[in-house]
């Protein structure tokens, strides 16, 4: 199984990266800080202002590794990425799949269906480790109608019912997040998900961690030469990477959100750690940020066995293996396509 | 005869033989994975190849030749192909500005392909196929005919010789037209999990042990669903 490669984060204002043979040299003050093959590197990740040497970008396009650039909050501006790979074939039937309503919700009813039954799980897992009855009652209502959408979801047949199906879920899951975050906790407190921009810590931390989520899952569909625009639950609009985002889905309450529970619940990040700008979007300080990074590249080493593979992989690579076998289907191989449930 | 654009790399025969999926997904689906096999592969062609050509014991060492043949569909590149002369104005020639081998004239000049490998003698012919099939190349760009090439294996370090005889050749041209068939067909087939699979560096992305079960993925999928909704204690009031 191929190893799990890495991402390099830079967060450091000002820094300069180039290529140092077949490295990447990280610079800042004009001194060398840090090396890193680019062998070990499947990404690198820029925040705000840092400079890029061409022959990197050109060496890092060569070898595959994705280039994303994002603002200082973590929204995504750009990437940077080489020749597109793989077959046009295969974009060609993702096209075709993505026009074909019926086909399209196929394989989006999948991954909804796999992203609340791996929502209500975050719940259930939630409510195990509180161990309050108070917590339990409050979340059992919202676990049972999670059920109940997972049945919808699995059953529908239009992607219209089913945008409405996962919408309904989302706001009865994040319902629950003030109530499940522990009491020592209690000041990170969560109304409703915001976006544009974050109006909370809670939301700040989300929106971080989806963007990281974004960045991975993008790099899996480009990597297995699907075109990471072309989604089926989330349609084409210019500039969003729709199939990336459907890929992301099944993840979301596995990796991002369960994190962003047990950063809050553990004290690793602190409330002292996010400041409200004058419109009300709220913002992350850089150790904050840094901190979340750590504990999300962190969490990408930790292994589990794959549902489908029936092997030990790493989550980080997870991502990839889901993206081969929506390839997988894309091509016939699969009778459809198996997305990620959380056990 | 086959178009300039529909000819086909000599190297995808030895992956053809190995599986015909691997060879669909590296020529059909344009995937590849390096792994420590495919980069010592690599490093050993590229110094072959970068060499100087030379004069050596009244032989002309050329390399990184490139070759195609029309007739069979197929191109590539030789790592040496090595031309004697076989008379007296061919061996006073051979010191004079000879830029290339389409100037050897038939029956003048004997023409070898070797063609270098690591690791030791495989038991399969795809190496013997991959040098028959650039002697079919050199044969039909120089109108002559090659007997024989050599493997040079970089563990033993030593040549092996290859007759191209008419079982060899009618193996590479079977192979050959099954090659045709697999890309004209843009179907890569379905993967099976076998013992081989432990040295292709293919694996991580070719998933042999799930698209194995092709056919149960849907079943498979809401059996996954029911155990998440079972699993998870009481859902009911």
């Amino acid at each position: 199984m191929k190893q799990h490669l890495n991402t390099l984060f830079v967060t450091t204002d000002g820094a300069y990266l180039a290529k140092d043979g077949e490295a990447v040299a990280v610079r800042i003050d004009r001194q060398v800080k840090l090396r890193v093959p680019l062998h070990n590197l499947d990404g690198l990740v820029c925040f705000g202002r840092i400079g890029i040497s061409p022959p990197l970008m050109a060496a890092c396009a060569a070898a595959g590794i994705t280039i994303s650039l994002v603002d200082m909050h973590g929204r995504f501006r750009a990437a940077i990425i080489g020749f597109s790979p793989g077959n046009v074939l295969l974009r060609r039937e993702q096209y075709r799949v993505a026009d074909d309503m019926l086909a399209a919700c196929a394989i989006a009813r999948n991954m909804v269906a796999a992203k609340i039954a791996n929502c209500r799980s975050v719940l259930l897992r939630a409510i195990r480790d509180a161990n309050d009855p108070n917590v339990q009652s409050a979340v059992q209502p919202a676990i049972h109608r999670l059920a109940q959408d997972l049945e919808s979801a699995r059953r529908c047949t239009s992607l219209d019912q089913l945008r409405g199906i996962e919408g309904g879920a989302a706001d009865v899951y994040f319902g629950c997040f003030t109530t499940i975050v522990a009491p020592v906790a209690r000041e990170f407190r969560f109304t409703s998900r915001s976006r544009r921009p974050p109006l909370d810590p809670f939301n700040s931390l989300l929106s971080f961690l989806y963007s990281m989520l974004a960045h991975d899952a993008r790099s899996a569909c480009e990597s297995v030469g699907l075109d990471a625009a072309v989604g089926f639950l989330h349609r084409d609009r210019p500039g969003r990477p729709g199939l990336a985002l459907d890929l992301m889905e099944e993840f979301r309450p596995f990796l991002a959100d369960r994190l962003a529970l047990s950063l809050i619940n553990r004290r690793q990040v602190a409330l002292a750690g996010f400041r409200t700008t004058e419109s009300g979007a709220v913002l992350m300080d850089d150790a904050t940020r840094k901190a979340v990074l750590v504990a999300y590249q962190k969490r990408k080493q930790d292994e589990i066995t794959h549902p489908v593979l029936n092997e030990k992989v790493s989550v980080g690579l997870l991502i990839q293996l889901q993206a081969r076998l929506l390839a997988r289907r894309l091509r016939g191989d699969l009778d459809a396509y198996p997305a990620f449930v959380w056990k | 005869m086959f178009a300039e654009d529909d000819l086909l790399p000599i190297s995808a025969l030895q992956h053809l033989l190995f599986c015909e999926r691997q060879c669909a997904l590296i020529h059909l689906e344009r995937q590849w994975v390096e792994n420590r096999l495919t980069v010592e592969g690599r490093h050993l062609h590229r110094r072959a190849h970068d060499a100087e050509d030379e004069l050596r014991d009244g032989r002309r060492i050329v390399r990184g030749l490139a070759l195609r043949s029309l007739r069979y569909g197929l191109s590539g590149q030789a790592d040496v192909v090595e031309v004697a002369p076989l008379d007296d104005v061919a061996r006073q020639r051979m010191g004079a500005a000879l830029s290339g081998v389409a100037r050897f004239t038939a029956g003048a000049w004997s023409v070898t392909p070797v063609e270098y490998k690591r690791g030791r003698p495989k038991q399969d012919d795809c190496d013997r196929v991959q040098l028959c099939a650039q002697a079919l190349c050199l044969e039909e760009m120089l109108g002559l005919v090659i007997p024989a090439g050599a493997l040079f294996y970089g563990r033993r370090r030593r040549r092996t010789e290859v007759f191209f005889d008419a079982a060899l050749r009618e193996t590479t041209l079977a192979a050959t037209r099954r090659l045709h068939e697999l890309i004209a067909s843009r179907r890569t087939p379905l993967a099976r999990r076998e013992p081989k699979c432990d040295s292709c560096s293919l694996l991580p992305i070719c998933l042999p042990s799930a698209i194995g079960r092709a056919s149960s993925m849907a079943a498979w999928t809401e059996r996954q669903l029911d155990r998440a909704l079972a699993s998870a204690g009481p859902t009911t009031d």
